[in-house]
């Protein structure tokens, strides 16, 4: 991995239906660092990580990826990115294994059935990849939907509310992923409204507010 | 927690498994794939009923009816197409996937036209022998409607793009995309009455190939624009 990478926010503003949700918003992200986008409800936490993702226009202000803004290189991008928000993005007629070879194809890699097995039972959901999504309980979902995560190869995470609807176990699990991700020269920007400790590194901690 | 190495693959294999899990989710909706074929046999089977069994007449309606009747049962199926990947998010790591989206949208658009297209192609024949078509023309029929319902797919997957999570999409679909099927229907039918006629078919079925080929190029730029639009 490219441990010079840096996500960089300068001067980044957002409003939605007219009203102002926030301005002014800089900050640099190293590699081996994670982001806390901290902030009340409604204050544009994910507006701002689909303006991360690329998924929404960015109004004022600007994000840069290694120096560069993202929509220039978004093909570039997106192969360093990977995106988990609220939706668990996953077909409930499809099998976990079939969920999770395509959304991991998507990417370009093509796990083995050993190792899709090996990503659930680290997530606690061990011998699930035959069965059908729609089988599966709110928090089994989502912990296939977080699996994602250990398949893929992108150095940047981008994490709205990974944290909802989780045991307390799971919180921990994932807390230690997004730790080995870092230590191998990964980043990541969470929302979250439960504080969560990752790693010996304290985070760096962006307040949104109007 | 070590890294998993995983194998690499290919522009083309991300293609084949994106078009095998298009096919395999839609064959466990079988009721979903059948509707539209259900529809088409019924409605081309409501003409003869409606207008009399005068058999002049209904050879000369035939290519006309059978067309209009693949439009709309290729309509039925079209907003499905992008709507449960949009409600479950699969959507969004599409878009946000390393894999063009163009490719993503051509192999949505081949599974429409292997689910949809290709059976009306298949059932076309016997629909026109109840218009009393014969096999000369039944032949063209099927020809025609071979390069036409790929350029219905194509084009419709731009409609289906476009009226993502909008309500009463279905209305709104076939507004938007009805008038752009005007061109495949008219040399579609054309193909089959100019033989009729005695004249050549080689224009009718040029003019089809050459939309098909605009479409399969146009399409898919204007599909994924629609879609980064419907997901903002």
């Amino acid at each position: 991995m490219n441990t010079a990478s840096t996500l960089t926010f300068a001067k980044l503003g957002c409003s939605r239906g007219g009203r102002l949700l926030f301005q002014g918003v800089d900050c640099v992200l190293e590699a081996g660092r994670w982001l806390y986008v901290a902030g009340a409800n409604g204050v544009g936490k994910t507006s701002l990580l689909r303006m991360v993702c690329g998924l929404a226009q960015i109004e004022s202000g600007n994000i840069l990826w290694n120096g560069l803004p993202i929509h220039t290189q978004r093909e570039t991008y997106l192969q360093d990115l990977c995106y988990l928000g609220h939706l668990n993005a996953l077909q409930e007629s499809m099998t976990v294994k079939e969920n999770l070879s395509f959304t991991t194809a998507l990417t370009g890699f093509a796990p083995t059935i050993a190792q899709i097995q090996e990503v659930l039972a680290r997530f606690g959901v061990r011998g699930r990849d035959q069965q059908l999504v729609r089988h599966l309980s709110q928090g089994q979902k989502r912990r296939v939907a977080l699996s994602r995560l250990a398949l893929s190869a992108a150095q940047l995470w981008v994490l709205d509310e990974p944290f909802v609807a989780m045991d307390e176990a799971g919180v921990r699990m994932l807390a230690d992923l997004i730790e080995t991700h870092l230590n191998n020269g990964g980043m990541a920007v969470v929302t979250s409204h439960q504080q969560v400790a990752i790693g010996a590194m304290p985070a760096q901690r962006l307040e949104l507010s109007p | 927690m070590k890294k998993l190495q995983l194998r690499k693959l290919g522009l083309a294999s991300v293609l084949l498994a994106a078009l095998r899990r298009e096919l395999s989710l839609a064959l466990r909706q079988k009721g979903e794939v059948l509707t539209p074929l259900v529809f088409f046999v019924v409605i081309a089977s409501l003409f003869p009923l409606g207008v009399g069994p005068e058999s002049a007449l209904l050879l000369r309606m035939a290519p006309g009816v059978l067309w209009v009747s693949a439009l709309l049962a290729a309509m039925l199926s079209l907003q499905r197409l992008f709507a449960m990947d949009y409600v479950d998010g699969s959507l969004e790591q599409m878009v946000l996937s390393a894999t063009p989206l163009g490719l993503l949208v051509v192999a949505k658009a081949l599974s429409h036209f292997l689910l949809s297209g290709l059976p009306l192609v298949l059932m076309a024949p016997v629909l026109g022998l109840q218009f009393g078509l014969e096999g000369r023309a039944l032949g063209i029929l099927m020809l025609s409607l071979l390069l036409g319902t790929p350029t219905l797919s194509l084009i419709g997957s731009i409609g289906a793009a476009l009226t993502l999570g909008v309500r009463g999409a279905g209305v709104l679909l076939s507004l938007l995309i009805l008038p752009l099927y005007i061109p495949v229907l008219i040399f579609g039918a054309g193909a089959v009455e100019a033989d009729a006629a005695g004249l050549g078919i080689g224009g009718h079925l040029s003019l089809l190939a050459a939309l098909l080929v605009l479409s399969a190029f146009f399409a898919p730029l204007a599909t994924t624009t629609a879609l980064r639009i419907s997901l903002e």
